[in-house]
């Protein structure tokens, strides 16, 4: 395992296009590895959960590849970890989407899909406003979302987005981080938020992420 | 809310951007790696990239430009061009694309809509269509081939079917206009806007900055253009100026 300090490993689910987040790792520097490997997930010193399609699917795969319990491990250690889109909404205990199905439980509440009254999939730019700006200042992200994330994980910190709801378009716990947006196509102020979780949110540690709680 | 989006199109043949008049005429424009990372940093909010021969020559739009343009640019790139099957679709994916946009495929094999949508997802589901007003019949009709053939088809009811078979989005080009500067066919846009439940992108005719106001207002979620970005008639960022000062949101 290629396990250098400048290597992301990407969880490879088969389905998720990983491309667009490759490209802005390689505009950083920093090299990609798809990975499958549960000891990978355990070990390595930076890991992105891409969007996967459907819940049921993303969690069915996970499970399939057996690395279910080391990507919760990780999380929960506090392991530098990303997850993007689809990704955030596998971190909760569950998703309106597939109600019979069960969740990574990181965050112990139930992904909602957007009211009928608004196109969805959410697909475009919208304002992201973190609840403190001492990590990253608030910014225009891009989505393409039907499902969101309703509510704060407690002890978590998160910014927020208004589309018809207010919904937590980003939380961060020490150097763990998911956004609902694509940071890898949400131009400068994206790349820079990879950056951020790249170096600067290494040095944190979950109590001083979530001091306001 | 969402912040409407300004959409410069790269139509490219042989790797080299191109741009005419109805689809004919073609000149050159530039290279497309060198206009998306311009047009990006200008602000653009997406990029399209059509490789406007691929379906007359019956092959996929080059991967190789897709290849060159994702790595510049850290804003969505919608892609099309020639996609028959999934697995065209599951190329150009891998090659950068964020969506992939069909358009006489769609027309032939409908299925295909429905399939990309439940394999890739809606938001990465594109169907372009080419509307031409007939004045014989007092409506739209569809054509395809890159305007060299006349679909017997309505835009606006195809449209709603591919709203219902999963598209994620539809690009409408209103071949009347397209290259022409004289403005969106609004009354297009409205129609179609009106009859789907998904974002509709305008697109042909573009030239000032009211003109991009107009289509939103007449209901698009966003604007295509291209003639006016690679001329440099004017830049994105002045742009999206003048279309603050019309009262449009942008980033």
């Amino acid at each position: 395992m290629n396990n250098s300090d400048k290597t992301v490993f990407i969880v490879d689910t088969g389905v998720a296009n990983v491309a667009s987040v490759q490209a802005a790792f390689a505009r950083l520097n920093w090299e990609t590895q798809l990975t499958q490997s549960a000891a990978t997930i355990s070990e390595a010193a930076f890991v992105v959960l891409p969007g996967v399609g459907s819940f049921s699917a993303g969690i069915s795969r996970l499970h399939e590849l057996g690395i279910v319990e080391p990507l919760k491990r990780r999380i929960n250690d506090r392991q530098s970890t990303l997850a993007i889109c689809l990704g955030m909404q596998l971190l909760c205990r569950s998703s309106d989407e597939a109600p019979e199905t069960d969740g990574l439980g990181i965050f112990e509440t139930t992904a909602i899909r957007f009211p009928s009254d608004l196109l969805v999939p959410q697909l475009g730019w919208n304002t992201v406003k973190p609840s403190s700006d001492t990590l990253f200042q608030p910014g225009v992200a891009y989505f393409a979302n039907s499902y969101c994330v309703p509510a704060a994980p407690p002890g978590w910190e998160t910014a927020t987005t208004h589309y018809g709801i207010d919904f937590v378009s980003a939380s961060w716990s020490g150097p763990v981080l998911a956004c609902q947006f694509h940071p890898e196509l949400s131009s400068h102020w994206g790349q820079q938020l990879l950056t951020i979780w790249l170096n600067k949110m290494q040095t944190l540690s979950p109590t001083e992420t979530s001091a306001s709680c | 809310m969402l912040i409407p989006r300004i959409i410069p199109c790269l139509d490219v043949r042989d790797g080299r951007v191109v741009k005419g008049i109805q689809f004919q005429q073609l000149r050159d424009a530039g290279d497309p790696a060198e206009l998306a990372a311009r047009y990006e940093s200008d602000g653009a909010d997406e990029l399209v990239v059509l490789d406007v021969s691929a379906t007359l020559e019956n092959r996929i739009a080059l991967l190789e430009t897709v290849q060159k343009v994702r790595a510049q640019l850290s804003i969505p790139l919608t892609v099309g061009g020639g996609v028959k099957t999934l697995a065209d679709a599951q190329a150009l994916l891998n090659a950068g694309a964020d969506k992939v946009s069909i358009n006489s495929a769609a027309v032939r094999q409908p299925e295909l809509v429905t399939q990309m949508s439940q394999q890739f997802g809606a938001q990465c589901t594109v169907v372009a269509i080419d509307a031409v007003y007939s004045s014989d019949e007092s409506d739209w009709i569809v054509v395809t081939r890159s305007g060299s053939q006349k679909e017997n088809l309505k835009a606006i009811p195809w449209a709603q079917t591919v709203d219902r078979l999963g598209a994620g989005e539809i690009l409408l080009t209103s071949f009347d206009r397209d290259g022409t500067r004289s403005g969106y066919d609004l009354e297009l846009v409205a129609a179609v806007a009106k009859n789907v439940s998904i974002p509709v992108i305008a697109s042909g005719g573009a030239n000032l900055p009211i003109h991009l106001q107009e289509a939103l207002e007449a209901g698009a979620h966003a604007v295509l253009a291209a003639s006016i970005f690679h001329d440099q008639q004017i830049s994105i960022g002045q742009l999206k100026q003048q279309l603050a000062k019309l009262g449009v949101a942008v980033r």
